[in-house]
């Protein structure tokens, strides 16, 4: 399973790797978001602090429905899921393949938009290990239920407008939770960072287990 | 009975396909000839009636089946932003095939190194169609299902695509295809159905046999 998984996930980075769309199109949308709250809360920048965390994670998830849908439309424009389907490969693979390769993109996008938001908004981190492992599994958790809710918007041809609809709710837990722990390694908010990330890997492991289940059924019927 | 939404797009369909034999099948545009090709590839579930290609049970084995079928719809299934080389190797690597077997299929097809390197996007729809055929005999799957195969191929391109169908007959592959374009293929276990309206309405084996 793992070896096709692998070869899924090399050939979404691949493609990236040519069209650069991430680079040259989700990267600079990504930084203009924050640059946007930014003015929007003006120049205050014990408020942009205090905000911060939150304003991360919702430019994530604004960031990630881009990624989810370039994912997708990677499989359905020249109709590729069909001769995926006749690989051989099994659905449990192309899912966790998918998953990894949005996974990695946008691991790659949070680190940006991480090191302009701490420059831009004079920010210091005081619990490096709880940002990193925080990031770590939200970002799990928003790429296993994205893979899913990405097909899912796609086989009811309204992608464009719906996967909001859909995604962001299920991961409203899980921004909170990354709000939360952020808050804390930023020492911004009085709370438990650590206990919040218990939860965030309750929903991640979740998550990606309904994705494996399920993967297979939904594309079967879009 | 095989239905596309609430739309039933298939609703009569008896055949009995022999391996090797090459089908040609025919009918106007709406007919239900791709759904056929999409019901015999696994792709499409069957709301009624009973299937079975190459043993596998269509209502219960599609997963199983869908490994043994070489499907060429009418989009090429290819991804645009690589390049040939790199989608061939992609699907070489899915199918288990190796690098040898790449360059047979490529040379087979004229997709020479200059081709090779050109990202799929800028290619032309026969190019394009040349490098899904290429992908048929990397596979080399139990059974062709070709829809519209010669579309945006020139006459080279055809003699290529006519050649290697009969190359994959003759070592028992058994080869569908639906085409307007065509009305013989020049293989001796050759046969042509005719789709309207969702059903079969003409066999040229039964027609003969009556």
């Amino acid at each position: 399973m793992f070896r096709d998984a692998w070869l899924v996930t090399k050939k979404d980075l691949l493609i990236e790797l040519r069209s650069r769309i991430l680079i040259n199109q989700i990267a600079p949308y990504t930084l203009l978001i924050l640059v946007l709250f930014g003015f929007a809360l003006d120049a205050d920048t014990e408020t942009l602090r205090d905000t911060g965390p939150g304003l991360f994670w919702v430019s994530t998830l604004l960031v990630a429905i881009l990624a989810i849908q370039r994912s997708v439309d990677v499989e359905t424009s020249d109709s590729a899921i069909d001769r995926l389907m006749l690989s051989g490969i099994s659905p449990t693979s192309i899912y966790v393949g998918k998953t990894i390769g949005l996974y990695l993109q946008l691991i790659v996008l949070e680190a940006l938009l991480f090191t302009v938001m701490v420059v831009l908004f004079d920010m210091s981190v005081v619990d490096y290990p709880l940002v990193i492992v925080s990031a770590v599994v939200t970002t799990l958790a928003i790429s296993s239920s994205g893979t899913l809710y990405g097909v899912i918007a796609s086989g009811l041809g309204v992608r464009e407008t719906l996967l909001p609809v859909l995604f962001l709710p299920v991961l409203a837990p899980a921004v909170i939770g990354a709000t939360r722990a952020f808050g804390d390694a930023f020492g911004r908010v009085n709370a438990d960072g650590w206990a919040w990330l218990g939860l965030l890997s309750v929903i991640a492991i979740v998550y990606t287990l309904v994705g494996m289940l399920t993967y297979g059924n939904i594309i079967e019927d879009t | 009975m095989v239905f596309l939404g609430q739309f039933p797009a298939l609703t009569g369909a008896t055949m009995n396909i022999r391996q090797g034999e090459v089908v040609l099948i025919k009918g106007p545009n709406g007919a239900g000839k791709s759904t056929l090709l999409r019901l015999c590839a696994g792709l499409l579930p069957m709301r009624s009636g009973i299937g079975t290609v190459l043993d596998f049970d269509l209502r219960t084995q599609r997963m199983e089946l869908r490994a043994h079928i070489g499907l060429l719809g009418h989009r090429t299934g290819l991804y645009p932003d690589l390049t040939v080389s790199e989608n061939l190797k992609f699907w070489a690597s899915a199918y288990g095939a190796n690098d040898i077997e790449v360059d047979k299929a490529m040379a087979f097809f004229g997709l020479n190194d200059r081709l090779g390197s050109v990202q799929v996007q800028n290619l032309s729809e026969g190019q394009r169609r040349r490098t899904s055929f290429a992908l048929l005999l990397i596979k080399r799957p139990s059974i062709w299902l070709l829809d519209e195969p010669y579309a945006g191929l020139d006459s080279n391109g055809r003699e290529l695509v006519n050649s290697s169908i009969l190359q994959a007959s003759e070592l028992g592959t058994t080869v569908l295809i639906a085409s307007h374009e065509i009305d013989k293929i020049g293989s001796t276990q050759e046969r042509t159905l005719f789709v309207k309206g969702g059903r079969i309405v003409s066999d040229s084996d039964q027609d003969s046999e009556g």
